[in-house]
């Protein structure tokens, strides 16, 4: 379980994260939306503990990520497009590296049920450069789970994706969170996988959460068609609902 | 044309340590050689093996040398990839990422440096061994003082990101001319012998030529050695806690490799 804290992070004179609170419970898929530079990486990069927020506290199953942080790690894990796995080793290493790192038991095992199941058996044994974005993302999506983390944290995990690959690791996302006790913050720019995997959502701006809800409410709410449309009315208004 | 010169012309101006890197190599090399030359024609008949004196210090250097970028390595090798990040939300302490590094690094430099040794005995009928037992507490200062020097430069990287990169790969050699290990501290300037003192390397390197000249070991000069590598090396784990903390604040370690 996640809770954020009056979560501020200040960068000299600019706020990224103003005074941000929400909690995720378990088995709790939480959306974060918000436009490019609104606070949603720093937000996730705090709770990771990558980053030492200026004011507020992140706590993971009642601990204190600044004073626990490496006990709480154990039980988390991250996923980007923007961070790699190294290219030069094989998939399986890869895996093998991360599975040590986090101090898994029964590697074997763990790293036979995330082949299977995310379909790395073909390539299992080849160079992770080698792949194709699609696979990439699969070995990625692997590895932030080879630790079966409590706390998961997703940032566009299916960017730059193909829809046949973006629609398996949704499905994938959606069995697993049935199958685990996890929490999964999402931070996306797909309106239609928030929508498919989230119970509820939080609207960023400007370093605030301007607005939170199921996804239907938030439609139903602001009068729109659609997640897409709601996004674009908060992302343009000035005030928060 | 113009256009690609213009490209380059831009980054170049734009950038003080690509100006700084651009001066910095020649200076170096020319203060080096100036000084070995000077020695040579000081004192010409200072040594009767001379090439065995020059290989063994060349060696010894490499294996300094090795070691350190071989830290440097490490990381720079996780920023190429991009894989800085998750190295960093692994549960793993600051104290275990300096261990694994300093293990890995001395595989890496035990890699390059057995094929040496091995190589200069057949080829100039020199072998390292020479120097007997001291040897070993000889590589094992310029062991500590390489990752001393990694630690310094693995701190710049987490704290500013890749722009430290050149810094990581032109320190060692910065070192080089105040470090005497061609020639003795007494050639070099009065006011660089005052730098040079607070060096381990001109201790290690002058007691190398002191065994192999005089066949002597003086104990002192290697303890000094290590007596100032310590202290180094206890500022180097400081830094390195230190810019980790100060990484965390600015969030330098959110966007390496980027």
């Amino acid at each position: 379980m996640i809770e954020v804290i009056n979560l501020s992070k200040s960068f000299q004179n600019n706020k990224a994260v103003n005074n941000v609170n929400f909690d995720i419970g378990e088995n709790e898929i939480i959306g974060l939306l918000g436009p490019n530079g609104c606070g949603k990486t720093t937000t996730i990069a705090m709770i990771l503990g990558l980053l030492k927020p200026t004011k507020g506290k992140i706590l993971i199953n009642k601990k204190n990520i600044e004073n626990h942080r490496i006990e709480l790690l154990h039980k988390m894990n991250f996923i980007s497009p923007y961070i790699e796995l190294p290219k030069k080793l094989t998939v399986k290493q890869n895996l093998i590296v991360y599975a040590k790192l986090y101090n898994v038991k029964n590697i074997d095992q763990q790293i036979e049920y995330l082949s299977s199941t995310l379909r790395l058996d073909k390539f299992i044994n080849r160079l992770t450069g080698e792949l194709s974005s699609g696979q990439k993302n699969r070995v990625s999506l692997a590895k932030s789970l080879i630790n079966n983390p409590s706390v998961l944290l997703l940032d566009e995990p299916t960017a730059s994706l193909d829809p046949e690959t973006g629609n398996f690791i949704r499905s994938f996302l959606e069995d697993y969170i049935k199958q685990k006790k996890i929490s999964i913050l999402l931070a996306s720019h797909n309106m239609e996988e928030v929508k498919r995997l989230c119970t509820s959502v939080m609207m960023m701006k400007n370093g605030k959460i301007i607005d939170r809800g199921a996804p239907t409410e938030l439609i139903k709410k602001h009068g729109r068609k659609n997640l897409e449309e709601v996004f674009l009315k908060l992302a343009r208004a000035e005030h928060e609902f | 044309m113009y256009g690609l010169f213009l490209r380059h012309f831009f980054l170049i101006k734009s950038s003080f340590p690509r100006i700084l890197d651009l001066i910095y190599w020649p200076s170096i090399q020319i203060i080096l050689w100036g000084f070995i030359s000077k020695f040579f024609s000081t004192y010409s008949d200072y040594y009767n093996n001379t090439v065995g004196i020059i290989l063994t210090c060349a060696i010894l250097y490499d294996f300094l040398f090795r070691s350190s970028i071989s830290f440097n390595m490490l990381f720079l090798e996780e920023i190429w990839s991009r894989n800085f990040t998750n190295l960093f939300i692994a549960p793993m302490k600051i104290s275990e990422i300096i261990i694994s590094l300093v293990f890995t690094a001395l595989i890496r430099t035990l890699i390059g440096l057995v094929p040496a040794i091995l190589l200069t005995s057949p080829l100039f009928g020199i072998s390292i061994l020479n120097l007997g037992v001291p040897l070993f507490f000889l590589f094992l200062s310029l062991y500590i003082f390489g990752i001393t020097l990694g630690l310094f430069v693995s701190s710049g990287l987490i704290r500013f990101g890749p722009s430290f990169e050149n810094i990581a790969w032109s320190s060692l050699f910065l070192l080089a001319p105040l470090g005497c290990i061609y020639y003795p501290i007494e050639i070099l300037p009065e006011f660089f012998q005052i730098l040079a003192k607070g060096l381990p390397l001109v201790y290690i390197f002058d007691e190398t030529r002191n065994i192999l000249v005089n066949n002597f070991v003086n104990f002192e000069n290697i303890l000094y050695a290590f007596y100032l590598n310590a202290i180094y090396l206890l500022i180097g784990i400081c830094l390195f806690y230190f810019s980790f903390s100060k990484a965390r604040k600015k969030g330098s370690l959110i966007n390496m490799g980027e």
